[in-house]
């Protein structure tokens, strides 16, 4: 990674649901910067409702924000931009009704890969995420976390430079979260992606990214920016280090007061219109 | 062990269907040739089976079977291309379904089929008023089930598809459609069964052919042993057109 070389710029970015004068209005996102640097893994965190999911769309180009830009490549964002970014959701984002392959294959076939590329790639996604022999089945007959696995693969066959993670393993039990999590440290130590990944987990933002950003209660901006200086892949003996241990307290510190901050707020609006 | 109990099951239901039936048939039998009762008001089995072979080996049916299908085919065939083309447009728009959907409901909820008067009376006692009446009742469970499948298609997988740079014409042959496809087809089901009945039905009213129509003939002709004959004839005819758009719906949904 050559630092300074920036793959996402994010400038003053703010965002918010309805108007001022509607019952649904929602600030969720407030005047927020970043920038994202090249290959690195990236994780963004805090409590919710705090707008980090929408910072998320807003970069992949799913959400027009209120104010401010996000620029990829030098280039603004006014869209989706699937041949430099793709996305993993948080769950059933799959086409039910096609196979695993299927999936993958229509991922490339809407990004516009040639069809002769699609065989190759798919089959070398599906070896990369361990799941070979799950080629044909559907994603009703694979559990959660094989889905998850499925939905990667299909992001990685459009290999864009980007990756864009929204809590992909948040659905999942822990102990198939903490494998899946390994085994994405190894997967992307080989590549060189950037990725933002959207997470509740501390021990996950510890554990995956060269980064964390910490977001303040709604509405949401960065609060403070922690490195992990970790070589990928991450052993999973990381777990248990002082340096780990370390990191991930000073998180929780940080996030705290936040989500004391949050519950606060939710309970006094009603809990009127969190943002997904 | 557990599928052979279902099994067991299964052949004791059917036993209790099968035998059921038969005694339908044997009371019958005893009503008409044993208690006196009038055979103008209920026909000997017997005399109903020779019948309805007569029918079937003179082929008699066939112009009356003509115009029944022929009427019901061309109803079906527009009411699926409107209600699946309506459908499609008002579920691209919040607002379009707000203000059809519950008025297409609304309407579904009524019996079209008291308008039959007003239909001959545009139409004739011909073949048309009987497709008029016949689209008109399946328009709206083709409509409101396009609808339903268009507009609750799961935001994540629209989502997912636009981020990968689906087109267009891509999200909808490969994402809506897809998604849709299921309730839309319950709903052809149900459009069919309904043409069918309404056809069949508004032919014994009002009509000059088709096989209500016939039926109604021979009612009027107090020949009722024919009268049942035909009446079992359109029964078989239906359940075996019923049967093949279920197959045809199943299959659709293994897609």
């Amino acid at each position: 990674m050559s630092a300074g070389d920036v793959a996402v710029r994010v400038k003053g970015v703010s965002h918010q649901f309805g108007e001022a004068s509607e019952a649904q209005y929602v600030r969720a996102l407030a005047d927020t910067s970043l920038d994202i640097l090249r290959g690195e893994l990236l994780c963004l965190i805090g409590p919710s409702g705090c707008g980090k999911s929408t910072l998320l769309n807003v970069i992949g180009g799913l959400l027009a924000p209120s104010g401010g830009t996000v620029e990829v490549a030098g280039k603004p964002v006014r869209g989706p931009m699937p041949r430099d970014i793709a996305f993993v959701f948080q769950e059933n984002a799959l086409f039910p009704w096609s196979t695993v392959m299927e999936n993958i294959r229509l991922g490339m076939l809407f990004q516009g890969v040639p069809r002769a590329e699609h065989e190759p790639r798919a089959k070398q996604c599906l070896e990369a995420v361990g799941l070979s022999d799950f080629a044909h089945h559907y994603p009703g007959q694979l559990s959660g976390g094989m889905r998850q696995r499925a939905a990667l693969a299909r992001a990685l066959a459009l290999q864009t430079g980007i990756l864009l993670m929204d809590e992909p393993f948040g659905a999942l039990d822990e102990q198939t979260r903490m494998i899946l999590g390994e085994d994405l440290s190894v997967l992307l130590a080989r590549t060189e992606k950037t990725i933002v990944f959207v997470t509740h987990s501390l021990g996950e933002a510890v554990f995956l990214a060269d980064r964390v950003a910490v977001f303040s209660a709604r509405p949401g901006t960065i609060k403070k920016i922690i490195r992990v200086d970790e070589p990928h892949p991450r052993n999973p003996a990381f777990v248990t280090s002082e340096k780990f241990t370390t990191l991930r307290n000073e998180l929780y510190a940080l996030l705290h007061d936040e989500i004391r901050k949050a519950v606060a707020e939710s309970g006094r609006a009603g809990n009127a219109g969190g943002s997904p | 062990m557990e599928r052979r109990r279902q099994r067991t099951q299964q052949i004791a239901s059917r036993a209790v269907q099968i035998g059921f039936l038969l005694a339908l048939f044997a009371l019958w039998y005893l009503a008409t040739n044993r208690w006196g009762v009038n055979h103008l008001l209920l026909p000997n089995p017997i005399a109903v089976w020779h019948q309805l072979m007569d029918v079937l080996s003179t082929g008699e049916y066939l112009p009356d079977l003509r115009v029944t299908l022929t009427e019901v085919a061309a109803a079906f065939a527009i009411a699926v291309t409107s209600g699946t083309l309506v459908g499609y447009v008002v579920s691209r728009s919040r607002y379009l379904i707000r203000v059809f959907e519950p008025l297409f409901a609304g309407i579904y909820s009524i019996p079209i089929i008291l308008f039959l008067p007003l239909y001959v009376l545009f139409f004739g006692l011909g073949p048309t008023s009987k497709i008029a009446l016949g689209t008109t009742i399946s328009f709206f469970p083709i409509v409101l089930s396009t609808i339903a499948g268009f507009s609750n298609v799961d935001r994540v997988l629209v989502t997912a598809a636009r981020s990968m740079g689906a087109s267009d014409y891509q999200m909808f042959r490969f994402v809506l459609l897809p998604a849709a496809l299921p309730v839309i087809l319950s709903g052809l089901r149900m459009g069919f069964t309904v043409a069918l009945l309404s056809i069949i039905g508004s032919e014994t009213i009002a009509s000059l052919a088709g096989l209500g129509h016939h039926i109604v003939q021979l009612a009027e002709g107090m020949d009722m042993a024919r009268m049942f004959a035909y009446i079992a004839f359109v029964v078989v005819i239906a359940a075996l057109l019923n049967g093949v758009v279920s197959t045809l719906e199943a299959r659709g949904r293994l897609r």
